[in-house]
């Protein structure tokens, strides 16, 4: 039968069953441990200054993070997301990216955001905590600073930062984009389908999964069956990396080498940062359902700034007293923040009428009129 | 009404073997609002499915079980995160029937919290009960209470078509009702008068009750006004007679919901009405809903809101037209 010949020609004497060689290994990168052993041969090359400036964001997201907590326990502001133990993760990555390049959030990015936004750390914290309580306006971004909004549909705005990237390449403005997503987004189909499209259309995307062990109440392992989740990438013909993500080093230079990849015009990477949440999911959350006390210990000792920092002190980069002082700064800046929230929702918490903005680029006339009678009810309401 | 969620749940897969839950946080952690507490301890992991984070896998997968003969019950830890699973139920729960010409139906329940009030984040607090009302197949179902909850959710689970159920959180733990030990199931696609009145009708249906209720309540205290307040349970089928043979009673109407104004359960309320009682009417019909706008986030989210005063203005307004 001509169709039997066909197949036989093709197959033929190459017929076996052999291990077919594919592109990439998935390698694992660990530079410095938590018992403060370093690997010369892979430190990267960062200036003292950049160190200094990383450890600073990690710490004020940190302190930042347990006042926003406090806060919320107080009623004073809502649900959020912590990002305690994520903080190598997060810093360690986005300052690798330039001004010009963009970052794509989910919903805890609170490290990354707090560095994008570092020229202005109080008004960066207003703008969360505003974000917070609840009110829109903390969500606005100036369009140069190339910072997308938060994102809560777990895993939707991968594909936006495919988007972005085929911009960049299109218009040739050599931008690198850098989504953050967690180990939950990997079982999203929007995870799979942008990994597909960035690396079909080769993207300058980096795609960068925190891999914190949890997804609410469902374990890593209980995710997915596949040993790691970087693994992933080697489906969609992308190179992908583990890294320590406690370690900002190594994430750090997992990152460098990603973004190198991606400006030289070879496309996408993704980066699992193995990494913990220490915290809750969300102050809605209570963790003692599902977990045990034993592993968040486990992983406490492991935790990114106390590893960043003695990585420093080795480098005699920081000492206690060092310390101190930036938690003193810090602090006063966080104070400030909360100060200039509580006025700023003062003003605003009269201005409910700003729901009919932004809707559409221009009001349409129906909705106007909408807009008239709600003004009428609140009106009412406010002058019994 | 958490609790009485969770009473059916239990009730039914002690009696139904082919009863499944599957979602994500549904086992271990109980669900995010507790709704499926202690069914994973009681049942086993066969039976209570936590399920990698993929909203399309949990619908998709159930309706495969459903084909094959099994009876399971979704969530999605919010309605603003069915999106992923639209085209799930868009494509196939509605539809494997019709295509298959009977040989497959699709007997599966989808719970997901939907509606404002709890201070939330972004699409944690819409109500686009709409989508699926509008989707021929499915039937959309909306309790208002601990007791109809529970009834209408084992309906639901027994009913031979795909359910979407929206759950009020605001309502989860806001009161409490007696609820029998005994079974106690409603018809789905059946509306009940809640309150009778020969002035006036308002018409609504889950969270939304509440504020209406108490308006009528405040229209006979304070004006002397006798409303009929229907709950409407089940968006679809929708059933026009009950509104129809109140509305022909009283000559006037309003409607309540929290959905954006336009193109919603409220607009086929009043369509239908115009259809079936216009000859009746003294009065143009009301609606009081949101405006057609995202829902805020919380800060603003009460300014969003219909509220008693809202419903009584317009009914005030409605009695005097
Ligand atoms: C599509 C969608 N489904 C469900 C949720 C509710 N939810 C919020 S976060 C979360 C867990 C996500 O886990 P992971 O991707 O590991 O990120 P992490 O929260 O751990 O940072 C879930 C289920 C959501 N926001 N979006
Ligand atoms: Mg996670």
């Amino acid at each position: 039968m001509p169709v039997a010949t066909h197949l036989h020609n093709l197959q033929g004497e190459d017929m076996a069953r052999k291990t077919i060689d594919l592109p990439y290994q998935i390698e694992y990168l660990s530079i410095f441990d938590e018992e403060g052993n370093l690997d010369e041969d892979l430190e990267p090359d960062i200036s003292d200054d950049l160190l200094l400036d990383m450890h600073r964001c990690m710490l004020l997201s940190r302190r930042f993070d347990e006042r926003m907590l406090n806060m919320q326990r107080q009623g004073r502001i809502g649900t959020f997301a912590l990002v305690q133990g994520q903080e190598a993760s997060q810093v360690g990555s986005v300052a690798v990216l330039q001004a010009e390049d963009w970052m794509v959030p989910s919903y805890r990015e609170t490290a990354a955001i707090a560095w994008r936004g570092r020229q202005q750390p109080v008004e960066t914290m207003v703008k969360l905590l505003l974000y917070n309580a609840g009110f829109y306006q903390g969500s606005a971004s100036e369009r140069e600073e190339h910072n997308f909004p938060t994102s809560v549909p777990v895993s939707s705005q991968i594909l936006h930062a495919v988007g972005l990237a085929y911009g960049s390449k299109y218009r040739e403005a050599g931008e690198v984009v850098m989504v953050y997503f967690g180990d939950g987004a990997t079982s999203e189909g929007d995870f799979h389908e942008a990994m597909n499209f960035g690396s079909v259309f080769q993207t300058p995307t980096i795609f960068v999964c925190q891999n914190n062990q949890w997804a609410i109440s469902i374990p890593r392992e209980e995710q997915t069956e596949s040993k790691t989740l970087a693994q992933k990438a080697l489906g969609y013909g992308m190179p992908g990396i583990q890294v320590d993500g406690n370690d900002l080093l190594a994430v750090y230079a997992a990152t460098q080498e990603a973004i190198a990849r991606a400006r030289k015009g070879d496309g996408p990477t993704m980066i699992e940062c193995v990494t913990y949440r220490l915290s809750l999911h969300t102050t809605a959350d209570d963790p003692t359902r599902y977990r045990e006390d034993e592993e968040v210990e486990r992983w406490a000792e492991r935790e990114p700034l106390t590893r960043i920092q003695n990585y420093l002190k080795q480098k005699e980069l920081l000492d206690d007293k060092a310390i101190e002082k930036l938690e003193d700064e810090i602090k006063a800046q966080i104070k400030d923040a909360v100060e200039e929230f509580e006025n700023r929702s003062e003003e605003l918490k009269d201005q409910a009428l700003t729901m009919f903005e932004h809707i559409y680029a221009e009001i349409p006339a129906y909705l106007q009129e909408q807009r008239d009678e709600l003004a009428i009810e609140l009106e009412g309401a406010s002058s019994e | 009404m958490v609790e009485a969620l969770n009473m059916a749940l239990h009730q039914e897969m002690d009696s139904d073997n082919d009863v499944l839950v599957l979602g994500a946080d549904v086992g271990v952690d109980g669900g995010v609002f507790r709704v499926t507490e202690g069914l994973i301890e009681k049942f086993g992991e066969q039976r209570v499915i936590d399920t990698p984070l993929a909203e399309g896998a949990i619908v998709g997968t159930a309706i495969g079980m459903a084909a094959y003969g099994l009876k399971p019950i979704c969530e999605t830890q919010f309605s603003g995160f069915s999106y992923y699973a639209f085209q799930q139920l868009e494509s196939h729960a509605a539809r494997l029937r019709w295509r298959s010409r009977g040989t497959y139906h699709v007997p599966m329940v989808l719970r997901t919290p939907y509606a404002a009030g709890i201070r939330a984040l972004e699409h944690h607090s819409e109500s686009r009960e709409t989508y699926w009302a509008h989707t021929p197949g499915l039937k959309m179902v909306i309790p208002s209470g601990p007791r109809n909850a529970r009834a209408l959710l084992l309906s639901a689970i027994r009913d031979p078509d795909p359910v979407v159920f929206y759950e009020a959180k605001s309502i989860y733990r806001a009161f409490s009702e007696d609820v029998p030990d005994e079974e106690e199931t409603m018809p789905l696609g059946k509306a009940q008068v809640q309150r009778e009145g020969a002035d006036l009708t308002l018409i609504s249906y889950g969270a939304m009750m509440r504020p209406t209720l108490e308006a009528a309540e405040i229209l006979a205290e304070d004006d002397g006004i006798q409303a009929e307040v229907i709950d409407l349970l089940s968006i679809s089928p929708l059933d026009h007679e009950t509104v129809a043979a109140s509305v022909s009673k009283t000559g006037r109407a309003v409607v309540v919901n929290e959905a954006p104004r336009s193109f919603s359960a409220a607009s086929e309320v009043v369509a239908r009405l115009v259809e079936k009682a216009f000859w009746y009417l003294e009065a143009p019909i009301r609606r009081v809903s949101a405006p057609d706008v995202m829902v805020p986030l919380f800060a603003y989210e009460q300014a969003y809101l219909p509220d008693t005063k809202r419903v009584l203005r317009a009914a005030r307004e409605t009695l005097e037209a």
